[in-house]
């Protein structure tokens, strides 16, 4: 992959996540059957977000305040790691999938322990059931990767997603990946119906009861992570789906991606607005259903890889 | 006899004072015979000396005044031992006059009034002890614009055993205050103590006003009563139904039945200058009458309205998303709805067929019934249908009466009421009990005048105040992530509680 390409992907992972909530926000406006504001608020929000003096509880330890940071540079690692762009990324090296996964799961270590080190029991409960859920997804993007790892034979995330179209079997496969990556998007990046990003109801919150404390910079750190998981997800189906290599055809291949992401971010945008939350005791089976569905993926390529 | 009126009024020389053991007696026979206490408060009476007052409303409607006069430090054996529908009553009848109810299971103050306040620490939560029972406590300042209020939860994880409410902190001091200001200007502080009830509250007060003077309202001033009302039923059911399509993250029905009350607020306003009605019902009649322009105007909203309405309800209610989210959640059994003596539209939710506009009917009632409406589940679901199809009959009846040429609404040509007439002095040692069905239930104010005719106390009551306690059955063993719909499906109010 060229140093263009890689430049393009640092440039797409810093703008996509303003871009991606625009989207998603200006989909649910039309909806409503309002215009919706603008697509870049959001990054003017985080910008006002930065002008403002932070406030800290006064219960507080050193890893509330590292918090937001960490869980930014972790989710800024995760984005150089997955391929967006489809068989390169600008970190690149065996078996980094498994990084990619645990700089994740660090993110969301943080993000639980800076709640929990405010002391309020609404952001405990939310931390609670943000680990609880997590348990539950975590094996969907594991079994996912696995079905690539066989179909593929490579050992890199880009490489295997890269080469995955190649697989026979893909194109049957195509659907439920990208099943997959869509429910944990909407796990990673606190979307409804898993989570409702809008609702002032501390009690039925996940992720925004957590970051309740954070103000300021910090919450811009916090908000613009949580886009940047929804854009790695957006990103990592568009790589799926991408009809053209971007190695060979940069131009039409980064214009596709950025039109299936836009596409992901309108999908968002018109499940939120045609369906309510799940009860919270649901959540569960909603996500355990993409774990099973990618397991069963793997065992149809298991299955086709040992007749072959 | 005619229908039973919404206002009764007793001469209070001639009322037999009980004793309080005999008043308590006396009240406890008439629960047991199914009658339902609809208020009971009570007043100083010198230094030393409490009145009592208790209203029962028999199954057939009529209403019943018992009195009792006793010393203030005098005990009760606790009526809510065996009747826990007079548990809150027995509460403020305690924290208002020092009666003391013995024996009273839960024996707090409900608002922390007056040399109470400082007080609260003395009354502690109740508790549920347990290795991995966890305490949450909501409010009482809120994340989003509602009123104060404090909700302790006693959790097992996700699941509450126990919501304890504790209120007061709107506490302005009404009752006080109702006493103090001049009579004909109270009707604007009256609008105010639960804004979003304005003109349940005035009707009923105007009402009150009018018995007590001897003022003869006419039937085109009660029809236009009538419709502000259900306009402002329409709107307010409207804005709960906006809150819990939010709640539930469902937004189109969010954003569509906002918009609907809009309509509906905005038409109030073309009628009487202010979107909540504020101003257009006073002692005497109504400042602003009906006539055709506006009357055409109205149909031509309503019209539009319904369509819509009904577009969006079939939207939300064969949405499978919004049918697993509201069933089944935060039920209130039709026995536990009777026991703790629910009211208004969270008893009928629950299949308690009770509403004041058809057990005290009146004229305008009488002459234009509107249909009681139940459901039976008692669940989320439950009082959202329920408030769907209330919309519906009260834009049907209001249709109707527009609808009718023949039945005027303003002082036209075509009519020789006056719409709003001067009330004289009020009788004097009298107390009157005024009721109108609010969109939350009934509002009931008690008016008591002294020898010279001055008012001597006035009590008011909110729905709320009772069917604060059913939010509190609703939620035990759910889950607390469903709390807020819960709340939201009851839509009760903390100043009108507060007083």
């Amino acid at each position: 992959m060229s140093t263009v390409t890689l430049l393009i992907h640092v440039v797409m992972m810093l703008t996509m996540p303003v871009l991606m909530v625009g989207w998603v926000n200006r989909t649910k406006s039309l909806w409503a059957g309002r215009r919706g504001p603008g697509l870049l608020q959001s990054g003017w929000d985080l910008l006002r977000l930065l002008h403002k003096q932070p406030v800290f509880s006064v219960v507080i330890s050193p890893l509330f305040r590292a918090g937001a940071w960490v869980v930014l540079a972790a989710s800024l690692l995760a984005a150089l790691i997955a391929p967006m762009l489809g068989s390169a990324a600008p970190l690149q090296f065996s078996h980094d999938f498994i990084v990619f996964a645990y700089t994740l799961g660090l993110a969301r270590l943080f993000l639980m322990l800076s709640a929990l080190d405010v002391g309020s029991s609404f952001e405990g409960m939310g931390a609670a059931r943000e680990a609880a859920f997590s348990t539950f997804i975590e094996p969907a993007l594991f079994l996912l990767i696995g079905t690539a790892c066989l179909a593929t034979g490579q050992t890199s995330f880009a490489s295997l997603i890269g080469h995955w179209h190649q697989a026979p079997d893909f194109p049957w496969l195509v659907a439920p990946a990208v099943a997959v990556l869509f429910v944990l998007l909407q796990a990673e990046a606190a979307r409804v119906p898993v989570d409702d990003p809008l609702t002032h109801l501390e009690l039925t919150m996940v992720h925004e009861v957590m970051i309740l404390d954070h103000s300021g910079p910090e919450l811009a750190a916090m908000q613009f992570a949580g886009a940047m998981k929804m854009t790695i997800y957006a990103g990592l189906i568009a790589a799926l789906l991408n009809p053209f290599d971007v190695s060979t055809q940069p131009f039409a291949g980064v214009v596709a991606s950025l039109l299936i992401m836009a596409g992901v971010a309108v999908a968002v945008g018109c499940v939120e607005s045609l369906t309510a939350r799940l009860r919270m005791p649901y959540v569960p089976y909603y996500l355990m259903g993409a774990s099973v569905l990618a397991a069963l993926c793997l065992g149809a390529t298991t299955l086709l890889v040992v007749r072959t | 006899m005619g229908p039973n009126k919404p206002v009764v009024m007793a001469v209070t020389n001639e009322l037999t004072i009980m004793g309080l053991d005999d008043w308590v007696g006396q009240i406890g026979l008439r629960i047991a015979a199914g009658e339902r206490v609809l208020t009971l408060f009570g007043r100083a009476d010198g230094n030393n000396h409490v009145i009592a007052t208790a209203v029962l409303q028999a199954t057939h409607g009529r209403l019943a005044i018992l009195r009792a006069r006793a010393l203030r430090t005098d005990s009760f054996d606790a009526l809510t031992t065996r009747y826990p529908s007079v548990q809150m009553f027995e509460r403020e009848l305690w924290e208002q006059t020092g009666l003391t109810p013995v024996g009273h299971p839960w024996l707090k103050p409900v608002r922390y009034e007056a040399d109470r306040q400082q007080t609260m620490h003395a009354h502690p939560f109740f508790s549920v002890r347990g290795e991995e029972i966890h305490e949450v406590g909501v409010g009482p300042i809120h994340a989003s614009v509602i009123e104060p209020g404090h909700f302790r939860f006693m959790c097992h994880g996700e699941q509450v055993h126990h919501l304890e409410l504790q209120f007061g902190y709107q506490h302005r001091g009404v009752e006080a205050l109702l006493l103090k200001r001049p009579l004909l200007s109270l009707s604007s502080t009256v609008e105010s103590i639960a804004g979003d009830s304005s003109i349940a509250y005035a009707w009923s007060h105007c009402a009150a006003l009018e018995a007590l003077s001897d003022t003869q309202v006419s039937m085109t001033t009660e029809r236009v009563r009538g419709i502000a009302l259900e306009l402002e039923r329409v709107a307010m059911h409207l804005s709960t139904l906006t809150g819990l399509a939010t709640d539930i993250a469902f937004l189109q029905g969010g954003a569509t039945y906002g918009r609907l009350r809009t309509a509906i607020i905005n038409a109030t306003m073309r009628l009487c200058g202010s979107r909540f009605g504020r101003g257009w019902l006073r002692p005497g009649g109504v400042r602003f009458g009906i006539d055709t322009k506006r009357r055409n105007d109205l149909l031509v909203t309503l019209a539009d309205f319904s369509r819509d309405m009904a577009e969006i309800n079939d939207l939300m209610l064969t949405s499978h998303s919004v049918q697993s989210r509201l069933k089944g959640i935060g039920t209130v059994s039709h026995q536990a709805a009777a026991d703790i003596g629910l009211v208004g539209l969270s008893a009928r939710a629950s299949g308690v067929a009770i509403d004041m506009r058809s057990s005290l009917p009146g004229r305008l009632y009488e002459s234009h019934p509107l249909a009681l409406l139940t459901e039976e589940t008692g669940d989320c679901w439950a009082r959202m249908q329920l408030r769907m199809w209330e919309v519906e009959e009260s834009v049907h009846w209001v249709t109707h009466l527009l609808d009718t040429p023949d039945l005027p609404l303003d002082d036209g040509e075509d009519s020789d009421d006056d719409l709003l007439t001067a009330i004289g002095p009020l009788w004097h040692d009298t107390l009157c009990i005024s009721i109108r069905e609010g969109f939350r239930g009934p509002v009931v104010q008690a008016l008591e005048t002294r020898a010279d005719g001055q008012l001597v106390h006035y009590k008011v009551q909110d729905p709320s105040l009772v069917n604060w306690f059913g939010l509190t059955l609703a939620m035990r063993d759910s889950e607390i992530s469903d709390f807020p719909i819960c709340n939201k499906s009851f839509d009760l109010s903390y100043c009108g509680n507060d007083l």
